[in-house]
């Protein structure tokens, strides 16, 4: 399970670098983010969060059952959109209100 | 690497759950500097970094304190403090008001009451938990955040705490910071132990990887007396993901079923190390795999499931998603984790009194640092956090300030040099962690034995830990970050070896798997119906037995 990040989408904000709490971003001489220690991730997905343009997908490592979909997420304005996309082109999309509790 | 000395009258090692509300307790009470070092970034770091599900630790209507504590005191078998668990229950109702009013998002009836999950539990949105305490640390004029700044090592001197060292992994910075109060809120050691998924996903662990028992290894190298490290906390969760199986206990009522669709959780009982028992035993008499039973739920619960995991635990919402194994159609598999030292769930951590000072005077603990008050969770910590704050603002009104001698830090720069100029040696951090998490998961009781141990398996896993640590010195740094990885590895080193003293000198088992010791399985409450609790000295483990105190 981990995170890679779209070098062409990326437009070198650092945020994602700044919030991990794993310190596992670094930005190349370019400016553009890569994770550094793909296999120290938590999966907190606290990076998805912060990118501003969604160049980051979070997956789950084949040691874990993962299949090749990816995530990312989406903020509409008290909406948050996660929206998986699976191998095939498929697309799935889990709308959270970040304003309503959970019911469990 | 240039050296930068800081001064401070309160230092908050750790800014997560307790090191956050320490801070804004501190800050507005007093006038104060306080200066928090993190590791990571406090907008996301610690426990709460995906966010939480609920808040479990909370007195609702018709309950009190006091039976808070007696939950908590029978669920740890005894083994827990009822004076630092009734400070705490007596302040969860008042943080969780405040968290409410920072913009936590909780769940009300009609009539404007919380909405109760159980007897103790309320439910939330708490996916932007952690950012809001970081606000709320960030906004106060007196509180100075270094992020990126690991903290290495306490300097006690004179019997009294004087402050830290720390270094940057940004900017190549080693920090000399004088405080005149500490407080140690570095959470609890995960990585100790072989995790569930020892390859590429080897972080996808229950608790935050990034937590290497600093905090603990911190006071234990100083002589801090620590109490119950023997109480390894081991979480029951999802296979795979390790996600939590809470919600899906409490939150929708499925039952721990067996491969044969047999109930077994009523056979075991229904405290947090029975319901690991329980599954590890249905294991080992080959009526595996466990479940969680959640096929016929409705599909309203399972699009309510999806979201809850999303704001708590994503991996699993991904898991459903990309399985196609939706768990209203088939049960959930559970395993139990790795063992973990942590404080805010089991009593592992310094020994405090009832304003979480150590026994190092200047020196304070709160949240999964601080021992003896297991089940504290969030609001515990945050309790905890602010018992502290408070307690250390006393304790300036008389206090001289921290001074580090110049010996002291002359050492430490050259400890650092050490490692960023090794040369020699054929092993890296991370092979050493290995090589550790190995040695504790075949002698010290990890997943591979079904968390058992011996005697003799203890005394294999020390002399290995013992020899890990030799081959610590030699370690080459390339730069910061890897200096830090050292370090963490040579916490993990220290905290494991106060553990496997602990397990050793429990000659009873009283908590299955927490402490599963094959030369004494039984409970034996004549005569273990104590605190093991421990001293470092002259590099021994001081095995210190103290009175549980019965009212």
């Amino acid at each position: 399970m981990s995170i890679e990040i779209n070098k062409q989408k990326c437009v070198g904000c650092g945020k994602c670098r700044d919030v991990c709490p794993g310190t596992l971003i670094a930005l190349d001489e370019n400016k553009r983010a890569y994770i550094k220690y793909p296999r120290d991730c938590w999966g907190c997905t606290s990076c998805l969060k912060e990118c501003p343009v969604q160049a980051i997908r979070f997956y789950l490592g084949a040691d874990m059952g993962g299949t090749g979909s990816r995530m990312h997420t989406l903020k509409r304005g008290e909406l948050l959109d996660w929206i998986i996309e699976f191998p095939d082109g498929g697309i799935t999309t889990v709308t959270v209100d970040t304003k309503e509790s959970n019911k469990y | 690497m240039k050296t930068e000395k800081i001064r401070t009258d309160i230092l908050i090692i750790g800014g997560g759950t307790a090191g956050c509300y320490a801070a804004v307790t501190a800050a507005e009470n007093s006038d104060k500097n306080i200066l928090i070092c993190e590791k990571a970034h406090i907008k996301r770091s610690g426990c709460l970094a995906a966010g939480v599900n609920a808040l479990n630790a909370y007195i609702t209507e018709g309950r009190t304190p006091q039976d808070y504590v007696d939950y908590c005191m029978k669920d740890a078998a005894g083994i827990a403090r009822e004076d630092l668990l009734l400070s705490l229950s007596e302040r969860l109702n008042a943080v969780t008001e405040r968290l409410e009013k920072e913009g936590l998002v909780i769940l009300k009836d009609a009539k404007g009451k919380y909405v109760t999950r159980g007897n103790r539990n309320i439910k939330i949105n708490g996916e932007n938990i952690k950012p809001l305490l970081a606000g709320m640390a960030e906004r106060q004029k007196n509180v100075r955040i270094l992020n990126r700044v690991n903290i290495i090592d306490i300097s006690v001197t004179g019997n009294r705490v004087n402050g830290a060292f720390g270094i940057s992994i940004e900017n190549d910075t080693f920090y000399v910071i004088e405080a005149s109060a500490v407080l140690i809120a570095t959470g609890g050691a995960a990585g100790l132990y072989r995790p569930n998924n020892p390859g590429f996903s080897r972080h996808k662990m229950w608790y935050c990887p990034f937590n290497t028992g600093a905090g603990y290894a911190m006071g234990i190298r100083h002589g801090a007396e620590m109490t119950t490290f023997e109480m390894r906390f081991i979480a029951l969760r999802c296979k795979n993901t390790i996600a939590p199986t809470g919600t899906l206990a409490q939150g929708v009522g499925a039952k721990q079923v067996n491969a044969l669709g047999e109930v077994y959780e009523q056979k075991y009982g229904l405290t947090t190390s029975e319901r690991v028992y329980g599954t590890v035993n249905e294991n080992v008499q080959g009526r595996g795999p466990c479940y969680l039973r959640t096929s016929g739920i409705t599909e309203e619960q399972e699009q309510s499931l999806l979201k809850a995991y999303l704001n708590m635990a994503p991996s699993q919402t991904l898991h459903w998603a990309e399985s196609g194994e939706m768990p209203s159609g088939h049960d959930v598999e559970i395993e139990g984790t790795e063992p973990y030292i942590v404080g805010g769930h089991t009593a592992s951590g310094f020994w405090v009194d009832t304003d979480r000072a150590t026994t190092i005077p200047g020196l304070y603990a709160a949240g999964d640092a601080a021992g003896g008050a297991p089940q504290k969770y969030v609001t515990g910590a945050l309790a905890e956090g602010e018992i502290a704050a408070l307690a250390m603002c006393r304790y300036l009104e008389n206090g001289a300030a921290g001074k580090i001698p110049e010996e002291e830090i002359a050492l430490r720069e050259n400890e650092i040099s050490g490692f960023l100029s090794n040369g020699d040696s054929p092993y890296t951090a991370e092979q050493l962690e290995e090589a550790m998490q190995t040695a504790m998961d075949s002698y010290a009781g990890g997943i591979g034995t079904n968390y058992r141990f011996s005697e003799k398996t203890l005394d294999e896993a020390d002399r290995r830990i013992v020899q890990l640590q030799r081959l610590s010195d030699t370690l080459h740094a390339g730069d910061m970050q890897e200096l830090m990885y050292i370090y963490e590895l040579r916490e993990r080193l220290t905290v494991c070896r106060t553990v496997i003293a602990h397990l050793k000198a429990r000659q009873e088992t009283r908590w299955h798997c927490f402490a599963e010791n094959t030369d004494y399985p039984e409970r034996d409450d004549v005569k273990w119906s104590v605190f093991v609790n421990s001293r470092f000295e002259n590099g021994n483990t001081e095995i210190i037995l103290r009175r549980v105190k019965t009212p």
